[in-house]
């Protein structure tokens, strides 16, 4: 026995990947041509797979904002919000975050796990209770896990099981936490916030909704799931990230308890970290001024979303059961996954593999997703990389 | 409320079309290891002993679980 023993099964599956002259976990991008362009691995590809939905990450005035940044407060912040990096900056963005939620307090942190992962930690503790949906993010079972509260799991996107385990809980729903995401990561498939709400109205508890990949893809205003369900009253904790629509790196939470702001001050994954870089926060900042001034790129979001998952399901592919800008094909056998994965790449598409326990099933996925900024052209040649693969291998 | 007999009969129940062609099941047997349930496998053999005895299973009683033996032990424990 020996420390490194438990890492055999990912040794395994690395030398198989290996043995086929395969790396997807870690495809190099060696160059970006433009927000949806780039060299992976040495092709030539359409970027099939990177959260950046609205296409913003080479928009100029974020650019210009961030470059301005570095110029004026230099490369790094050097320390923690609770020492010297809180900058006049994150205060902003954070009355700005706020503002746009329509919420009274916001905390802003460097990444969108050390958002969702310091919320779960720190909200419910020992003798505290959470309820979560059983597909929730890596960085949410993280997070509950180390803050010791007891965990209990409902069925994915069934608030008919929620409403069971909330109802057996008695009183103890007065100390629970509920947590769902907007957009589920890997299928795409949204949460149906509205009923949920409806079982948290009628039994209790507070609900914390992370909006990672609905932020500017879902609502008339790009707030996410709970603006599109019309139940942001009853969401009390919105989290998120700035890495997806946003196009940087960094992470948020809103609401609209006053308690937030002493909460700010237990959380170690905001305490015990360096705030995020100036620059950083600049661009995240234009870009959600942007999201809030360009509605055309939450149209065009969704047509591309909607022309590659009718191109995909035109094939025969078996493709998410709900039309968003993240499709994920499912694919059973995880070789085929591993070989379609590699074709599509030689064929100029670049999108995900995922393989579990990343995925929510025991299959294999090859997850898209798409952005604003891809052309009508580019889909088509997602599509067609698609088709090209199924010419000669049949469908799963 | 379920003892611990009614709590492994029905462990037995639901875990025979999980385990792997062959193996006998009995309170020793180790869910992972021996039987090969993968996580997912694991967690949809709680779900149906929660259904079943309209419990909720806390994920914390997982890392302390290896056999029948020590589910059905916790199973007891956080009905008692």
């Amino acid at each position: 026995m020996s420390l490194f023993d438990k890492f055999q099964p990912i040794a395994e599956v690395r030398a198989e990947l290996q043995q086929l002259g395969v790396m997807p976990f870690g495809a190099v991008t060696e160059k970006l041509l433009s927000a949806t362009e780039g060299i992976v691995n040495g092709h030539r590809v359409i970027l099939a797979g990177t959260n950046n939905y609205l296409g913003l990450t080479f928009d100029p005035e974020c650019i210009a904002a961030a470059r301005r940044a570095l110029e004026e407060l230099g490369t790094g912040t050097t320390g923690s919000r609770m020492a010297n990096g809180t900058f006049r900056e994150h205060v902003e963005l954070e009355r700005e975050l706020a503002d746009f939620f329509g919420r009274s307090h916001s905390i802003v942190f460097s990444t969108g796990y050390a958002a969702t992962m310091g919320m779960g930690s720190t909200l419910a503790g020992p003798g505290d209770v959470i309820v979560l949906d059983a597909d929730s993010h890596a960085s949410i079972y993280d997070g509950v896990r180390l803050g010791g509260a007891e965990i209990i799991r409902f069925r994915h996107n069934d608030p008919a099981d929620l409403e069971k385990r909330l109802r057996r809980l008695g009183e103890r729903i007065q100390n629970t936490l509920i947590i769902v995401e907007g957009v589920y990561s890997m299928m795409g498939d949204q949460a149906p916030l509205a009923e949920i709400a409806e079982v948290k109205r009628r039994h209790g508890g507070m609900l914390l909704v992370d909006e990672a990949h609905s932020l500017g893809m879902l609502g008339e205003h790009g707030r996410g799931v709970a603006e599109a369900a019309g139940v942001e009253d009853e969401v009390d904790f919105i989290v998120g990230t700035f890495s997806k629509s946003l196009g940087a790196i960094g992470g948020y939470c809103v609401s609209n308890h006053a308690e937030l702001d002493t909460i700010r001050f237990a959380i170690r994954s905001y305490i015990f970290t360096a705030s995020p870089s100036p620059s950083v926060v600049a661009s995240t900042r234009v870009a959600l001024r942007l999201l809030q001034q360009r509605p055309e790129l939450r149209e065009r979001l969704w047509e591309n979303a909607e022309r590659l998952y009718e191109g995909l399901k035109q094939l025969g592919l078996r493709v998410s059961p709900q039309l968003s800008p993240v499709i994920a094909v499912t694919v059973e056998d995880r070789r085929q996954a591993i070989d379609w994965w590699n074709r599509l790449m030689e064929r100029g598409a670049y999108v995900n593999l995922v393989m579990p326990p990343a995925s929510p099933t025991p299959a294999s996925l090859l997850r898209c997703s798409v952005s604003a900024a891809h052309s009508s052209e580019q889909i088509d040649r997602i599509i067609e990389a698609f088709a090209s693969l199924q010419a000669t291998a049949g469908t799963p | 409320m379920p003892d611990y007999n009614e709590f492994l009969a029905r462990i037995f129940e639901v875990l025979k079309p999980f385990a792997k062609q062959g193996v006998i099941l009995n309170e020793q047997s180790e869910l992972v290891t021996e039987l090969g349930l993968t996580s997912l496998q694991v967690m949809e053999l709680i779900e149906q002993l929660e259904d079943h005895f309209d419990m909720s299973i806390p994920l914390n009683i997982l890392p302390d679980i290896r056999t029948v033996h020590d589910l059905a032990t916790a199973l007891e424990k956080l009905t008692a």
